[in-house]
């Protein structure tokens, strides 16, 4: 029963509780790609199914460990980063996963979130962005846009949104990644990526919440035009897209631009490469931070640079310490120092 | 030596080190302080620093103290007032005068009692001798600094180095009034200054000549004599404070439990130490996290407790606040956690380095929902280590948050502590879930202790979900089934209760019955126990029942109680263990002696109380 990973279906991460999202949620669809990409990490890097651990602070998406049957932890709301560091800390054996919406990581939880990034410990972030607070019924979140009119802003937003990536860069993030949830083959080709990844891994996952901000990717999803507005970015590859492949990215001067490939005098060569793996995080931030309709929204991953891991760099440290310590237990620990005979 | 000198011998005797907060009084102490432990004496120690790292020099503000009291017998507490006090400059004496027995002796530093040296410490005129009525006390006036510069001139130290050696000219001095060998601290200054072969030199010079300015000169009307003490059981002794007995109790019930320590914490005045004690012990395997924040620190040893670590955290009273929501989530998991917080002067940011009680109703009632909790306090320095260790033993056994008071005066406190013996503490066992359980049912539990099983993640065939939702009585699952919930309750109130049978009964010192019992909780009881030890001398029938489990309450309490014709409950806060007392015991009326003043108590305020109360006033 060793090589149990090999054998691995969706089927097997599928728990026993009714998934009680609302029909249509795009929860429903992140689900479906994470059940599918879980048997292909298992395959990449040997994992069973006991290695993989699943921590959620409140929201809708937060429900996510409940189903998925592995060992999961439903914390309290911001507060999964944290919880899912303890537990890597604890075990750095196990496959940490940690399921967070746009207000579980970025308002409550911002704290630790950006500490986690900092920390790069080994954990994989799948944030479900839907610019909303959908378990609280339709507030408006630190990602929703400037003017948003929800709920709690009948008369529009007065307050700038986070991005996500922009964050995750700032916050020193090695990886980030985006996926759109109707995506369900890219959503598993990016979380086979992030497990892949030594450090914090942060997939940003762009999904409908059909009840309190319907249509808010409307303008990605719509069959007609998504290939004219998402770049798909893989690493080694040209920054192409559109419908005809005929679009790409330039770097002129200090910004990127679009260019029609064949019109402008601009040729293939002229356009970019993606460089994943580069540590200056210059065009990584700026791949991150296109928006539609000036730019094309980048999918795919856009930054995954190796470093060293918090989790590693505490078990080393034990284990340099302890190899040629003079206290090896409480009792020497007890006789250590200063001492006297009465 | 000039042998004209009167010796006079007492039993015990309280010293006072005070200075400016860059002065080294904390050290100063702490060196007189195990050199005297090293003599033989009981100790026991105080420091009383400002919570400004550097106030404006010279001010009142700044004044930073450290109080020894040794005896021929152990000692309980730091001693109220002080028979010799040093006084770095004329701030020092003010804020200390008050703290001197009459007729004292002050030894200051005469080069600092200078006109800026009065300005600052705000005297209204340039004699402190008059100003602070000292007139009956015996002053002596000495030029330390002077003196420390004249050691050292040839030192090759620079000036700023030589002017800070001058601590160690009064530790001379007193070294000497005390007829202390001063090898033991010559041999702190070879290992402390290992690199530094000149301080070491140096260090040793102003040492030995503030001893011999003191022998010399005509000023010292007495010397003092406090034997060893010969009542203290044999064995082999060390000094320690109660974070490190703290920090050392929580890796000795790991290795009991043969489980790795994880602490999740944020460094808060005055619980930082624990963190430091244990950030220093990767040689034990204990991982710290320094987390962003308090909740941070609970929420990732939560997930450590869930990953099978001991997990505990630490922290103070504005930082149990923030930890509120999680310590619920522990609850509802039912994951095994101690957290420890050394309490300290509130509300909000209060008096950082001040000691006081005031935290028990946070930590009864500082929660949404019904949440009871496992609440243990320790009331000596030495002692937080087996609390520490129960406290430990109590939350994985019985797979439960446990609760760990102590207080700013025993965690910063110190005493000689009889080294334990590892054999000699109990075995942990937490009910670990085997690999492979087949049919497990995370919220399942055994009948002794309520306790669920402990599955750790990478074990095959035990994957469940838990969280803070409200569970399935078996299953762990989610359930909003209004019955459920009510026996979910009940099941977590009736865990706690349970710890009753795990823990001893309350014990009493003194008589099992008679005219007043005195109740104490934590850390007054030094205080209370001599306290009670004098009243009891001067034939009065008084006795002290001191509590170290709080909830739940030792199941023999109310037969404690009713033995006593009046009950009086002491506590550095308004009333709150008073009150949680009344709400379970209603029958009894309870006196109180509350003080809140950032001060542990007074052994003669608490004599004066307790014959008050005797004599019906
Ligand atoms: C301490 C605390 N404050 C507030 C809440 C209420 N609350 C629950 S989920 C939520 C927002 C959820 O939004 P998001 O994280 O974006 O998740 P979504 O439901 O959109 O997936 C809020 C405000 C809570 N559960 N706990
Ligand atoms: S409220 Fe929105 S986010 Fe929540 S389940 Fe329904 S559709 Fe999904
Ligand atoms: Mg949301």
């Amino acid at each position: 029963m060793e090589e149990k990973y090999l054998q691995y279906t969706p089927q097997d991460f599928k728990s026993d509780q009714e998934v009680r999202w609302c029909p249509g949620c795009g929860d429903h669809a992140i689900l479906n790609a994470v059940q599918k990409g879980l048997p292909e990490v298992s395959k990449v890097l040997k994992y069973n199914l006991e290695r993989y651990v699943f921590v959620s602070g409140i929201g809708c998406s937060s429900r996510f460990p409940y189903y998925v049957d592995t060992f999961g932890f439903h914390g309290i709301h911001g507060r999964a980063s944290a919880i899912a560091t303890g537990v890597k800390v604890a075990n750095p054996t196990l496959s940490v996963w940690q399921v967070t919406g746009d207000g579980d990581a970025l308002a409550i939880g911002g704290n630790h979130f950006i500490h986690a990034v900092r920390r790069n410990i080994d954990i994989n972030i799948l944030l479900f962005n839907n610019q909303i607070y959908g378990l609280t019924k339709g507030q408006y979140s630190p990602t929703s846009p400037l003017g948003a009119i929800t709920k709690t802003s009948p008369f529009g937003t007065v307050e700038h949104p986070f991005r996500p990536g922009e964050l995750v860069i700032g916050a020193q993030g090695k990886f980030f990644a985006r996926s759109l949830d109707v995506d369900v083959k890219l959503t598993t080709e990016v979380m086979v990526e992030a497990a892949k990844h030594d450090g914090t891994s942060v997939v940003e996952i762009l999904q409908n919440c059909v009840i309190f901000n319907d249509n808010a990717y409307d303008f990605l999803t719509d069959r007609e035009h998504r290939e004219d507005r998402i770049i798909t970015l893989r690493h080694g590859e040209k920054m192409v897209f559109g419908k005809n492949r005929d679009k790409g990215l330039i770097l002129s001067g200090l910004s990127l631009k679009v260019v029609t490939i064949g019109q402008g005098g601009f040729t293939m060569d002229d356009i970019l490469v993606h460089d994943a793996y580069n540590p200056n995080p210059g065009v990584h931030m700026m791949l991150a931070n296109m928006e539609y309709p000036e730019y094309p929204v980048a999918m795919g991953v856009i930054r995954n640079v190796k470093d060293t891991t918090y989790d590693d760099n505490v078990r080393d440290q034990v284990l340099e310490v302890m190899k040629d310590a003079k206290i090896k237990c409480m009792d020497d620990l007890l006789n250590s120092g200063e001492t006297w005979d009465v | 030596m000039d042998k004209q000198k009167s010796v006079q011998e007492l039993d015990d005797v309280v010293v006072r080190f005070s200075g400016d907060s860059g002065d080294g009084m904390q050290l100063t102490g702490t060196l007189f302080a195990d050199a005297s432990a090293l003599f033989g004496n009981g100790v026991n120690t105080f420091p009383d620093y400002p919570s400004e790292i550097r106030a404006p020099q010279g001010t009142v503000g700044g004044v930073s103290g450290f109080q020894v009291h040794l005896g021929s017998q152990k000692v309980n507490t730091p001693g109220d007032f002080c028979d010799v006090l040093v006084a770095m400059n004329p701030a020092a004496l003010k804020a200390n005068a008050k703290w001197v027995k009459k007729g004292g002796m002050i030894i200051a530093d005469s080069d600092q009692f200078n006109e800026k040296g009065y300005q600052r410490a705000g005297y209204k005129t340039l004699d402190a001798i008059t100003e602070l009525n000292l007139q009956d006390f015996k002053v002596i006036y000495a030029p330390i600094t002077t003196l420390t510069k004249e050691s050292l001139k040839d030192s090759g130290l620079d000036n700023k180095s030589i002017v800070r050696s001058k601590n160690m000219f009064s530790l001379g001095m007193v070294y000497y009034i005390f007829d202390r060998p001063l090898n033991f601290t010559e041999k702190y200054y070879e290992i402390k200054f290992k690199k530094k072969p000149e301080i070491v030199v140096a260090n040793k010079k102003v040492l030995r000549d503030g001893f011999n300015y003191a022998a010399n000169i005509q000023a010292i009307p007495n010397t003092y004599k406090v034997k060893a003490a010969t009542s203290l059981p044999k064995g082999k002794y060390r000094s320690i404070n109660g974070n490190t007995a703290t920090a050392w109790g929580l890796i000795a019930a790991a290795e009991k439990a043969n489980l790795p320590l994880f602490c999740g914490s944020y460094p808060i005045t005055p619980a930082t130490e624990i963190l430091i004690e244990l950030a220093k012990r990767k040689d034990l395997g204990v991982k710290t996290l320094q987390a962003e924040d308090e909740i941070a620190g609970i929420c990732t040893s939560i997930g450590a407790a869930y990953a099978g670590n001991f997990a505990v955290t630490t922290t103070s009273g504005p930082g149990l606040s923030l930890k509120a929501e999680a310590l619920g989530l522990v609850v509802m998991t039912e994951l095994p956690m101690v957290i420890v917080d050394v309490q300290r002067g509130g509300p909000s940011t209060g008096l950082p380095t001040k000691t006081e009680q005031s935290d028990l109703n946070q930590a009864l009632y500082g929660r949404n929902g019904e949440a009871p909790m496992v609440i243990i306090a320790a009331s000596t320095p030495s002692n937080c280590f087996d609390y520490a260790f129960t406290a430990g033993k109590i939350a994985m056994e019985h797979m439960t948050p446990v609760l760990l008071l102590t207080d700013g005066f025993i965690a910063n406190g110190s005493e000689p502590w009889r080294i334990p013996n590892m054999k000699d503490y109990p075995a942990i066992n937490p009910p670990i879930v085997p690999e492979g359980t087949e049919n497990f049912m995370p919220y399942a539990r055994d009948e002794k202790r309520l306790a669920r099983g402990w599955a750790f993640p990478g074990k095959k065939g035990i994957a469940h979900r838990v969280g803070g939702l409200e569970k399935d009585f078996i299953k762990g699952s989610v359930s909003h089934d209004p019955m459920n919930h009510q026996r979910m309750t009940d099941i977590r109130a009736a865990k706690v209760k349970r710890v009753e049978e795990f823990i001893p009964e309350q014990e009493v010192y003194g008589d099992k019955e008679g005219d007043l019992l005195v109740i104490g909780w934590g850390g007054t009881y030094g205080h209370l126990l001599t306290a009670v030890q004098e009243m009891r001398a001067a034939g009065k029938s008084v006795s002290l029942c001191q509590f170290n489990y709080i909830n739940p309450l030792p199941k023999n309490t109310r037969e404690v109680f009713k033995r006593y014709k009046k009950l009086v409950v002491c506590e550095l806060n308004m009333g709150q263990f008073a009150n949680y007392l009344r709400m379970n015991f209603q029958e009894f009326n309870y006196l109180q002696f509350n003080k809140v003043q950032g001060l542990p108590f007074t052994v003669v305020e608490l004599v004066d109380k307790f014959n008050n109360i005797l004599e019906g006033k």
